[in-house]
């Protein structure tokens, strides 16, 4: 079922054509909001990138614990730990507010994978490190701020 | 061609730890050539995949926002030590990796 969601998903050149693929019952909504797709990376602020995952009702959840730097040094590689301890876990996706694309990474967990993901991401400047969480069916988010001295895109 | 990732999969009680480290530029396409004023090329992972014993546990989506050589951590639970675990990335440009790695 995921092979199929990806495919649709990648070969559908806009968000125009995932409703029509939604209209033509390929894919169930509820189907479109585990994994964000391809347009939702390209969203340019926070509001549309939650939009394009399906995630705008997000409740803020104190399960979900994000481990970052208070400060980080070096926006170029900022370690970032979600854990989420909500039952039923099957994605995590994590946020950057103030980077050009917010949307660093989503993570669709099955099969016994635990609500845990470890990574390193690129921070522009200071902001607001959210961690967006799929449980049955349900999004739930949590937030951390990250203080970032020397941005790591582009500059 | 890619460099090749490094797999490290160990077992704590009944979870696999799985962390994997991949080789990739991970350019977001917004930064600039210090020398010519020219946007350097976004090239960076767009999807990673991972399974155990043929079984996929993770399927992720990434975008430039993740560091240069990303380093990915996850938990499985259910795997025993000797099992297998396989991870495929591809990147924006079609550029494809794998690699396997026995968890100790």
């Amino acid at each position: 079922m995921n092979a199929l969601r990806r495919n649709v998903l990648k070969s559908a050149a806009g968000a125009g054509t995932v409703a029509v693929a939604v209209a033509a019952g390929l894919l169930k909504p509820t189907m479109a909001l585990a994994g964000a797709p391809r347009t939702a990376f390209e969203a340019k602020n926070v509001g549309d990138a939650l939009k394009g995952m399906g995630a705008t009702g997000a409740a803020d959840s104190k399960d979900i614990t994000i481990k970052a730097p208070d400060i980080a040094e070096n926006g170029a590689v900022v370690p970032v730990e979600v854990t989420s301890s909500i039952a039923g876990t099957t994605a995590i996706a994590i946020i950057s507010e103030k980077n050009a694309t917010p949307l660093v990474a989503d993570f669709d967990l099955s099969n016994g994978a635990q609500g845990f993901i470890s990574t390193r991401i690129k921070m522009g400047q200071t902001s607001l490190v959210r961690a967006v969480v799929t449980a049955g069916g349900k999004t739930y988010t949590a937030a951390k701020e990250v203080k970032v001295t020397i941005g790591g895109c582009g500059g | 061609m890619a460099e090749p990732m490094r797999i490290r999969a160990t077992m704590t009680g009944d979870v696999a730890d799985v962390k994997v480290l991949m080789n990739h530029t991970m350019e977001t396409g917004l930064r600039k050539d210090s020398k010519t004023g020219q946007l350097i090329p976004a090239h960076y992972i767009t999807d990673v995949t991972a399974s155990v014993n043929g079984t996929k546990v993770l399927d992720a989506g990434m975008s430039g926002g993740i560091s240069k050589n990303p380093y990915l951590g996850f938990k499985v639970k259910g795997p025993k030590a000797g099992d297998k675990v396989v991870v495929n990335w591809s990147d924006n440009k079609g550029d494809k990796n794998t690699a396997e790695a026995t968890i100790g």
